[in-house]
């Protein structure tokens, strides 16, 4: 059987790991390669990296965490954060990143979709819709949250499904750094609309939120980030929860 | 001993590469090339394979008397090689990602779409699923029955004859997830994503 996959997200400044609140305020909480290490010998599923200012100052710090990091875990590495084109994806993916997660680039350029995943394979395609809500829907944002493309979320994710995105990783801008759980309205209505995994992200506080990502907001694979870098729980601790709540996960 | 994974432009290869240093050590010379001659003096050839069958057989056709030097090392000299994922999928007779594409014919077989029981499970099928061991292969030594490993992949292989099949996995069907013919293994998960027991069958394919 399938286990639902429970993903640790760092985000990374110029090779040091910060966490947003609501995408401001950052704190340094580590070294990036230690803790992916620490949370791959811990059970993590994947590794998520997010270069959260990579749209605006040198990338070239993320490379040679990516390098470093994957010489030292083998479970799936992902990357995201100021991916602009298909060579980016190529530098990260010789880098040994396993999936690279677009988010601004997708909703500039489609192609951008539609040509690295016919040239790598869907399978290292992830796309990620950073989302908010606005009335009865929610409209997607780019530029790390700071601009409104009011493009309509579930139609997005259909059409980028159909430009051959391999995943959907789904935050919610509202409930980002809240700790109040996932938006699992949200989460529920794009993973009915698609036949794509998706990732539930934004608002975890604490491991009955993940629990619900998965069975309310029917998510493949949950994705947090405090939770676990501030030592609030390990990964570990996470997966025995679920799976005293008999959700499937690999222990 | 010298191990030689093919590297024919075929997708990301970086953690096969990675995941082989790791386990090599210094101990075994781990090579990354298409050299024809390079390959044909390897102990072990390791054929990776990402993105769609046809893509990967297209690549592997661009690089000129490549499948026959592999075709001389698996199949004339019976020398050990494993396929990972689409390197798996090749060793079948046809593929049908995207358009009809004729693989490398050395298990007799078809690759064709994991079916989504119109929607109930989700494609491409990614994450971590459990191995059911159907019959002892080499580069399962030391390996638990029901070890997870990771995947991802839309296409599954069917081969006609089950009794080369190793492993299989349980999504929407059975799916087949692990081969051995003779010298010729093949997983359709990524044992170089695998963690420990991903580890261990690289070991034990080194090894052999």
């Amino acid at each position: 059987m399938l286990k639902n996959r429970i993903i640790p997200c760092l985000d990374v400044k110029n090779g040091r790991v910060v966490k947003g609140i609501n995408f401001v305020e950052l704190k340094d909480a580590g070294d990036p390669v230690e803790q992916a290490k620490i949370y791959s010998d811990g059970g993590a599923d994947e590794i998520c990296f997010l270069d959260i200012t990579a749209s605006n100052e040198n990338r070239d710090t993320i490379y040679d965490v990516v390098k470093k990091t994957s010489k030292k875990c083998f479970v799936p590495l992902t990357v995201g954060g100021g991916i602009r084109s298909v060579e980016d994806i190529n530098k990260l993916l010789n880098c040994g990143a396993d999936k690279v997660s677009i988010n601004t680039a997708a909703v500039e350029n489609p192609k951008v979709v539609l040509d690295s995943s016919k040239k790598f394979g869907s399978q290292c395609i992830v796309v990620a819709i950073d989302a908010k809500k606005n009335g009865e829907k929610w409209e997607v944002f780019t530029h790390g949250g700071r601009n409104n493309s009011g493009i309509d979320a579930l139609e997005y994710a259909k059409q980028i499904e159909e430009n051959g995105a391999g995943e959907l990783l789904v935050t919610s801008m509202d409930r980002d750094g809240t700790q109040v759980g996932y938006d699992i309205d949200l989460m529920y209505k794009i993973s009915s609309k698609v036949n794509i995994p998706v990732i539930a992200s934004g608002g975890v506080g604490n491991l009955d939120h993940l629990v619900d990502g998965i069975t309310k907001g029917k998510a493949s694979a949950v994705l947090a980030a405090s939770i676990f870098h501030y030592g609030k729980h390990s990964v570990r601790e996470a997966k025995e929860y679920l799976d005293s709540k008999g959700i499937p996960v690999r222990i | 001993m010298k191990v030689t994974i093919v590297d024919y432009n075929s997708g990301n290869i970086s953690s096969v590469i990675n995941s082989f240093n790791e386990v090599a050590k210094d101990k075994v010379n781990i090579e990354v090339t298409s050299d024809l001659n390079k390959i044909k003096s390897s102990d072990k050839v390791v054929l990776p394979g990402q993105g769609s069958f046809k893509s990967c057989v297209y690549a592997l056709n661009k690089i000129n008397g490549l499948s026959d030097a592999l075709n001389e090392f698996a199949i004339t000299h019976k020398k050990p090689l494993l396929g990972i994922c689409v390197g798996l999928q090749m060793f079948a007779d046809v593929g049908y990602e995207e358009t009809e594409t004729k693989g490398l014919g050395w298990i007799s077989g078809k690759v064709s779409k994991i079916d989504n029981q119109n929607g109930k499970y989700k494609l491409p099928h990614i994450g971590w699923n459990q191995i059911n061991i159907v019959k002892d292969s080499k580069i399962f030594k030391d390996i638990e029955n029901n070890s997870h490993m990771y995947f991802v992949h839309s296409y599954e292989f069917v081969p006609n004859d089950k009794k080369i099949i190793s492993a299989t996995t349980d999504y929407s069907s059975n799916i087949v997830c692990s081969v051995e013919k003779e010298n010729i293994f093949g997983t359709q998960f990524h044992p170089e994503k695998s963690d420990k027991s991903g580890l261990k069958i690289i070991d034990n394919f080194i090894n052999l």
